[in-house]
Formats: C-alpha cells, sequence, structure tokens
C-alpha cells in the first residue's frame, strides 16, 4: 500500500502522542474525524500501523540497574543464532534482543534491581547461555534521549 | 522505593505490553474482574508512574525506513563541555531515536533510522562523524529485535 502525505500527516502526530483521542487527532493532523479514522483503518489493515504498546516504567518498579551486553557467539556451529536465542528469552530479566551484521553479533538489554542482583544474573543466567565467544557490558548511566518516533 | 505488585497486576502490564488499547472492560472479563475493580487498578498503575504511556508500532520497513544501525560512540576529547556540546547536537538530528550515556567500551549508544544504505553512510559521514568531540564510532546494522515482556 502506498502511503500519501495526509497519511504521513496523521502518522507523524500520532506517533508523538499515541494517547490522543480520536477526534483531537484528526484537528491536529488537519483532516475530518472521518477521514481520519478511515486512513487509520487503512493502515492498520495494511499492517503499517501495527498497534500500540504499553511503555512500563522499571525503575518504578525498582529495577534500577540498566545493562546492555554486547555478544560475539561462536558461529563455527550452524546452531549458534537459533540457541542463544531461544535460551536468552527464558532469561526474564531480558528486555529486549537483537541481532546485527557488524563487529558483535546480538545484544541483551538487562534490568536488575541493583549491582548485586545484576551481578547474579550475569552469572547464573548469561554466562551459561550457549555459544557465547564474547561478551562486552555497557553500563547504562543516562537516557539522555528517546524518541520512538520515525522521522516522517 | 519501589510499588508492589500482585498477579493480576503482572497480568494486566503483561497484555497491555502486548495491546495498550485494552480497555478496563476487556480487563476485566479477561481476569475475571469487574470494570470498576479494573478500572481502579489501571488508575493506580498510572498514578504511580509504572503505566507510563503507550507507543506506537509502526512497519518500518513498509514506511520507507529500511536499515536501523546501533552505533557506539567514543568520544575523543572529554569534559564537561564536550559532554553537553556532542549530546546538544546529537539530540537534534531527527533520525536518530536513542541517545544513551554508557560506561565501558563506548561512551554513548545511538539508535538511528535511515532509509537504505546509502543513507546511512551520509547520514554517517555528514551528521555524526561532524559531531562535536567524536572519536571512535562502531556501527552495528540491526537484522532482528524482539521485545520481551521482562520480569512480570
Amino acid at each position: 500500500m502506498q502511503i500519501d502525505d495526509t497519511d504521513r500527516r496523521i502518522l507523524r502526530r500520532f506517533q508523538a502522542d499515541p494517547d490522543l483521542s480520536a477526534g483531537d487527532l484528526a484537528e491536529l493532523a488537519g483532516v475530518t474525524p472521518a477521514t481520519c479514522s478511515r486512513r487509520i483503518e487503512r493502515m492498520t489493515r495494511a499492517g503499517i500501523i501495527k498497534g500500540s504498546r504499553a511503555v512500563i516504567d522499571w525503575g518504578k518498579l525498582g529495577y534500577n540497574v540498566e545493562v546492555s551486553l554486547r555478544i560475539t557467539l561462536d558461529k563455527t556451529d550452524p546452531r549458534a543464532f537459533d540457541e542463544f536465542l531461544a535460551a536468552a528469552r527464558e532469561v526474564p530479566e531480558v528486555t529486549e534482543i537483537q541481532t546485527f551484521l557488524g563487529r558483535v553479533d546480538a545484544r541483551l538489554h538487562i534490568i536488575a534491581r541493583d549491582m548485586g542482583h545484576y551481578q547474579h544474573i550475569y552469572r547464573a543466567r548469561i554466562l551459561t547461555l550457549p555459544h557465547i565467544a564474547d561478551i562486552e557490558p555497557l553500563m547504562q548511566v543516562a537516557t539522555i534521549y528517546r524518541n520512538w518516533a520515525l522521522p516522517l | 522505593m519501589s510499588a508492589r505488585l500482585d498477579d493480576t497486576d503482572r497480568a494486566f502490564l503483561r497484555a497491555l505490553g502486548e495491546d495498550a488499547t485494552l480497555s478496563a472492560g476487556a480487563l476485566g472479563r479477561q481476569f475475571g474482574l469487574s470494570q470498576p475493580a479494573a478500572w481502579r487498578r489501571l488508575k493506580r498503575l498510572r498514578d504511580e508512574g509504572i503505566l507510563a504511556g503507550r507507543r506506537l508500532e509502526l512497519d518500518r520497513e513498509a514506511l520507507g525506513f529500511g536499515v536501523t544501525v546501533f552505533l557506539g560512540v567514543k568520544l575523543a576529547t572529554k569534559g564537561r563541555v564536550s559532554l553537553e556540546d556532542f549530546e546538544r547536537a546529537v539530540t537534534a538530528i531527527p533520525e536518530v531515536q536513542v541517545v544513551q550515556h554508557v560506561l565501558g567500551l563506548y561512551d554513548y549508544r545511538l539508535r538511528i533510522v535511515a532509509r537504505d544504505l546509502a543513507d546511512f553512510e551520509r547520514l554517517l559521514r555528514r551528521r555524526i562523524m561532524t559531531l562535536p568531540g567524536v572519536g571512535d564510532i562502531e556501527a552495528n546494522v540491526l537484522l532482528s529485535e524482539e521485545r520481551r515482556p521482562g520480569p512480570l
């Protein structure tokens, strides 16, 4: 499906504030409510709008440590990626899993209550994951900026 | 300080993590609560800041953003001034979605979107490598990504 400037205008407003009511969204995007809901329905049906997900503030639940683990896998085993990913999914404190083309193969985003808890997860759950050749942790100090919106 | 959650709270957060548009009525039906009881729980989760808004999930590729890259950036010169200069300049680039200050091999972790690899190269050369204080840069092109529910 092709999207036009009107779709783009709606998406720009919608992604900037997904909590907007249908009426407010239409007004901000400069279209009638009927056009707005028709466009959104069309983009949802085409899979361009995949849905909306709640954002959980883990800090409020006592998870104060965030670590990005950059992982290199032992790729001599053809099952390395699949087995590593399947095992990583079983670790509850892993909130994101990415795979890459580049110097590192995968990244796990981990949350922990404190450094002691992190140390425990790292030893008991991460170092025991299969096919890891190397791990480099990046400890998160602060999120300076976050904007999920695409520059449409 | 961290808020206490019971099993129903966790079930709510899990469900909303998949679909943030679920109403109190729908959540109540799914987990065996009356609509008002479900609404009170939702309100508490919002008031305590645990539910911190929602994020619209769009099909990046369908909208013309075929490439997502994670960058590790090391600053060549450090000091308060250079950090602030760098942060101000990097957050002004529309394609930059996440800027995190980290400890480890790099000083910053960036997530950026681009139309394709040629567009990414242009961004890298013209916007990223020219940022104030930038030293070493490592780029990893995203192949796959999954978000996990987290420790709920």
